[in-house]
């Protein structure tokens, strides 16, 4: 099986966020930046199909080369090529377009991508993909298995979890659940070092438009100081006088 | 030219934020001058979204459509949205909304910004905000294509009414095997519970609460206030609590209108999950707690005498204002 994990670079879950001055961009000073948390919830699952059932695993960013630390880090977890598309990310159609025809170029059979970023959270990526390459999809998956050409995978519903059946190829949003948090991979010296002669391909984007523009970014509104209650009669008075919650 | 509104009828009503869309969607169609146009999937009765702003319901009666399949269901909306020539469509926050949103968005070649939390600042350029960075910024969005499609964040807009009334028309599709490639199997349901994706009122609880025995209080405040439970991420990783109640920026977002957090600190991603919150309330021992700067309402104590008190204070408070 060829599995094909989409990652994306984000700022680590600390990160405080700031934008240039005239607020058009992120700014990235002091900002570390990981693998997004929801592609590595993929990416161990895709490392668990390469031990048992000998899949290969391909990761692949759209994104400059800025972001190839954070491909080596997917290497030295385990991953046995990394592919950089050669552009930057504008939104997230452009990316499915994008990784899509790396999709179709490597003929995988299972693609996994996080159920969505955590810097512009749009939740599209894995869609997109999934429609522009006609494959199956199952968003927020929770568990994954793969038989031959059929997978069984959970997802999760609002109030609930639903078991799905389908056939490859077939792309998934994944997230926390597709494999503990304990069992989450962390490069070890070893890892690092292979990492280094794996190979990471750099491919020319096929120039996909994007559709959307983030044009520009404010915070949210200073909050102004938390109100005390001295008593749990003070704080249902304020819940239902002041907030007008109760 | 219309906007189309996807209204999800489930266990025989439809969703309140299906009634949240159908206000969102007259606001905007008002913004330009147009038409709302309802879809939805075998209702029963459709008359309430006239209630909403909806002047028309195409209902699509499919007998295998009454599970939901998202390939399935984004295109007979996508079919539906090209024969009213909508230049607008707009989805809810739902598991099953953001599930079938991209799909959509690539049968009509459409822009698509989810998370979005007001109307349009501009409808041309056609300009939305939608949150980022989990809840930690906001971002105002461009969709440059003829045809947009919003996923409205929850309880952003809240419930307009409107008098009116929705006509209902009958809708066909023509789908096909291949549009159901993907099989529903079994569905997991807790049916007697409020859950987090629909509740008005959060009760999260963290780690403060010292083990899982002590959970039954949170559940009680929970049913008094007709509230969904949550939990902290070290909760969940625990075990103390199930995965699903983990709220954060790697678990669930919470965009409720009332979020109490009891014995949570306050991680930084703990805050992003839930910011989106209307009012936040903390109760916690510790008066040096970061979530006491990002709460509106705050009582500093022990949890186990707090909690208690509190619960038998908010029956007497219900029963005397029901």
């Amino acid at each position: 099986m060829k599995i094909l994990v989409c990652i994306s670079h984000v700022p680590d879950t600390t990160s405080k966020i700031n934008f240039n001055s005239d607020n058009t961009e992120f700014d990235t000073n002091g900002v570390q930046f990981v693998i997004n948390p929801n592609d590595e919830f993929g990416l161990t699952r895709a490392m668990w199909f390469k031990e048992k059932q000998n899949a290969t695993v391909d990761v692949v960013n759209v994104g400059g080369p800025e972001t190839e630390p954070t491909l080596r880090k997917a290497l030295a977890i385990g991953a046995d090529s990394a592919i950089r598309v050669n552009t930057s990310a504008l939104d997230g159609y452009q990316v499915a377009k994008e990784l899509a025809k790396v999709a179709q170029d490597g003929g995988y059979d299972l693609i996994i991508a996080g159920r969505e970023s955590i810097d512009y959270n749009g939740g599209m990526v894995p869609g997109m993909l999934a429609g522009l390459l006609g494959a199956s999809f199952v968003n927020k998956c929770i568990a994954l298995e793969v038989e031959g050409n059929s997978a069984t995978a959970v997802r999760e519903i609002d109030g609930g979890k639903e078991t799905l059946s389908t056939t490859l190829p077939l792309v998934i949003g994944g997230q926390k659940g597709l494999v503990e948090e304990s069992d989450l991979r962390i490069p070890n010296m070893r890892g690092i070092m292979m990492a280094r002669k794996k190979p990471l391909n750099v491919v020319e984007p096929q120039g996909a438009d994007a559709e959307t523009k983030a044009a520009s970014f404010e915070k949210p509104a200073p909050r102004g100081d938390v109100k005390l209650a001295e008593s749990v009669d003070e704080l249902i008075e304020m819940l239902h006088n002041d907030a007008k919650v109760i | 030219m219309s906007v189309v509104v996807y209204t999800e009828f489930e266990e025989g009503k439809f969703k309140k934020t299906a009634l949240e869309v159908a206000s969102y969607a007259k606001g905007i169609a008002n913004q330009m001058g147009t038409s709302v146009i309802a879809i939805t999937f075998n209702a029963d009765d459709t008359a309430v979204l006239g209630n909403y702003g909806v002047d028309k319901v195409l209902n699509l009666k499919e007998e295998q459509l009454n599970t939901f399949v998202a390939s399935a269901f984004a295109k007979a909306i996508a079919e539906a949205a090209q024969a009213e020539q909508a230049k607008v469509v707009v989805l809810s926050s739902s598991a099953n909304s953001n599930y079938l949103a991209p799909l959509l968005a690539v049968h009509l070649k459409a822009g698509y910004a989810s998370n979005v939390v007001a109307l349009p600042t501009s409808t041309d350029p056609f300009t939305v905000k939608r949150t980022a960075f989990t809840n930690k910024a906001f971002n105002h969005t461009v969709i440059s294509t003829d045809t947009k499609i919003i996923g409205l964040s929850k309880n952003a807009y809240g419930l307009k009414e409107h008098e009116g009334a929705a006509t209902e028309e009958a809708f066909s599709v023509s789908l096909g095997e291949d549009d159901f490639g993907v099989k529903v199997e079994n569905v997991d349901k807790a049916t007697d519970k409020v859950t987090i994706a629909d509740a008005e009122i959060v009760v999260s609880a963290g780690r403060g609460l010292k083990g899982p025995e002590n959970w039954e209080m949170v559940e009680e405040m929970a049913d008094i206030l007709g509230a969904a439970t949550a939990c902290s991420k070290p909760v969940s990783d625990l075990g103390w609590r199930p995965h699903s109640e983990h709220v954060g920026q790697t678990g669930k977002p919470v965009a409720a209108n009332l979020y109490i957090a009891i014995g949570i600190s306050g991680a930084i991603q703990h805050l992003a999950g839930i910011n989106a919150s209307k009012t936040k309330v903390v109760i916690n021992n510790d008066p040096e707690a970061p979530f006491f700067k990002a709460a509106d309402y705050g009582i500093v104590g022990d949890a186990f005498e707090i909690v208690p008190e509190l619960n038998e204070k908010l029956k007497a408070f219900k029963a005397s204002n029901s």
